[in-house]
């Protein structure tokens, strides 16, 4: 009883009113209205009202096309909306420019990796960094300039990288690294930045089942930083596990809402979006099953 | 003649600019063409007699040296060099190319090793990422354009001294694509990769040039006239930059790894 009690308040400190699509937030860290982007006849993204919570990890759900990736390119500035307005911490963002999002504390990373394959790990690191007055053209010219700022950068990386278990790999191309490690890679990176807001694209695809754990550990230790965390993903198990608010999608628009415990025991987004078996763990067919059946 | 080195590299700087603002937000091809395309408006600009006052229409101009060779502090003579002689005014125009040559590598050296140098590699990997992480990556690729139009320019100004003549007709596309197979040859994304390049694409031009003219002369290419072996170097410079793509994409000095053509 007293634990229930206790995760109803949880509740409560997130949304502020009754739980349904678009419900307000106690604290929202990004609100986003009537954003829509259409392709030729597609609506991708039909959102009237969403906001995500601060200092919480939400995960935005949905089937295959439900316009996910795209709401992310719409908030991050990556892609225009045909029509819409958010703001971020107050601040409006529709029209601004990507860097500039990433600048004001909103990063994101990408479905496909993009870890900058001929850099060495320790190089993509310091390019995550803001302010380094080295990356300005003429100032480049003189080392003793950005000489201290350069060095407090690397250290930061590589405080990072060891958080991430990639210290070792620190002067390797990224290349060369693991498809699994360019995702951590990717999150150190975005990480450099120090965002209030991090939004990770399909942190979990293509990421092998070992590496999936530490994966989830350093999720849920962005959230005890103090950053806030919205994740696109497909496997249910994550987003049960580490979610503390699940946002479903399905044909752009949001169609459900809530703490992942509610939200996956609603009907009609279990059937329509995550199949009958959503909570079912089929496990793996055991060879003797398959030697059975012949 | 100062005033028109600086307004040279402005043009320059400025031209950078005006090429970029509509076509760095395109992929690099498209660059590629404009920059051509622009480089052939440029040469029937100022050939025609419109600007003749200025440019000396398609005859250009000449002799117009005399302030850069007053500066010479090299006495009157000629100056042996092993194999070659030079006069004292070939000797002032090539040390003060080395001196920028080596001027220049020192700060792209520089440049390439900052964070600056950093940036810019990680755009030649992938715009978005570095977008994403809150740089601004037109303002990179402008800077990037206008230093290298402005180190084009003094090596085009430097040229046009050495011979104190500049017409149009110098400056067509065959020079371009000199210009790149020079820095294919040498590699591309290296410091030292032009500055080599250059040295062994004008000598095997001259070369090619003297043996082939050697040849003809003692009969044993008897299918050439000596007019046709300028056109004929042209071909075998066609066919060693084609060899290369194909067998060197990395030119002398570049990482196999890092860069190729494509980036």
């Amino acid at each position: 009883m007293a634990k229930k009690a206790t995760a109803e308040a949880h509740l409560e400190a997130i949304a502020k009113g009754a739980i349904e699509p678009g419900c307000a937030k106690v604290d929202p860290i990004l609100v986003a209205d009537n954003v829509t982007r259409t392709f030729g006849g597609l609506t991708a993204v039909n959102v009237a009202h969403v906001e995500i919570p601060r200092g919480k990890i939400t995960a935005l759900i949905g089937p295959n096309g439900a316009g996910k990736t795209t709401l992310f390119n719409l908030l991050t500035g990556f892609d225009k909306p045909n029509t819409g307005s958010w703001n971020f911490e107050g601040r409006q963002l529709a029209g601004v420019a990507p860097h500039k999002v990433a600048r004001w504390g909103m990063v994101r990373t990408f479905q496909l990796t993009k870890a900058l394959s001929l850099l060495t790990v320790l190089d993509n690191m310091r390019l995550g960094a803001q302010d380094n007055p080295g990356e300005g053209f003429f100032r480049a010219f003189v080392k003793p300039v950005w000489a201290a700022k350069e060095k407090e950068i690397t250290e930061r990386a590589e405080a990072l990288l060891k958080r991430f278990k990639l210290d070792a790999k620190s002067e390797d191309y990224a290349a060369a690294l693991s498809g699994g490690q360019r995702k951590l890679l990717e999150m150190a990176r975005a990480l450099m930045r120090d965002p209030k807001l991090v939004m990770l694209d399909e942190p979990m695809a293509g990421v092998n089942p070992a590496l999936t754990q530490s994966l989830l550990e350093h999720i849920k230790g962005l959230k005890e930083h103090g950053t806030t965390v919205l994740f696109v993903e497909h496997d249910m198990h994550m987003v049960r596990h580490i979610s503390d608010w699940v946002i479903v999608m399905a044909e752009g628009k949001i169609v459900a809402e809530g703490p992942p415990g509610d939200v996956m025991k609603n009907q009609a987004v279990i059937d329509a979006y995550l199949g009958a078996h959503a909570d079912v763990d089929l496990g793996t067919v055991s060879i003797d099953t398959v030697r059975e059946s012949k | 003649m100062w005033g028109s080195f600086g307004f040279g590299i402005l043009c320059a700087a400025v031209f950078a600019l005006v090429l970029g603002i509509p076509t760095l937000r395109l992929r690099a091809d498209y660059l590629a063409i404009v920059t051509i395309a622009a480089a052939q408006a440029l040469y029937y600009a100022f050939g025609t007699s419109q600007f003749a006052a200025v440019t000396g229409g398609s005859n250009g101009l000449s002799e117009f040296g005399g302030d850069f060779y007053a500066l010479n502090p090299i006495p009157k003579g000629r100056y042996n060099l092993g194999i070659i002689s030079l006069s004292e005014k070939e000797v002032w125009v090539r040390v003060v190319a080395w001196g920028l040559v080596l001027i220049c590598a020192i700060l792209m050296y520089v440049l390439t090793k900052s964070p600056w140098g950093r940036t810019l590699k990680g755009i030649r990997e992938d715009e978005d990422a570095v977008r994403s992480l809150g740089k601004n990556v037109f303002v990179y690729k402008m800077q990037s354009l206008v230093l290298g139009g402005v180190i084009g320019a003094l090596g085009g100004i430097v040229f046009t001294l050495s011979s104190q003549t500049n017409q149009p007709s110098t400056w067509v596309s065959n020079f371009t694509f000199m210009t790149w197979t020079v820095l294919l040859l040498g590699g591309a994304a290296t410091i030292l990769g032009p500055v080599v390049g250059s040295a062994v694409f004008f000598m095997f031009l001259m070369l090619t040039q003297t043996v082939l003219e050697g040849l003809v002369n003692i009969g044993a290419l008897p299918f050439l006239s000596i007019a046709q072996v300028g056109q004929i170097r042209y071909l075998l410079v066609g066919l060693f930059l084609m060899l290369l793509v194909i067998f060197r994409p990395q030119g002398f000095f570049g990482n196999k790894k890092e860069m190729q053509f494509n980036g």
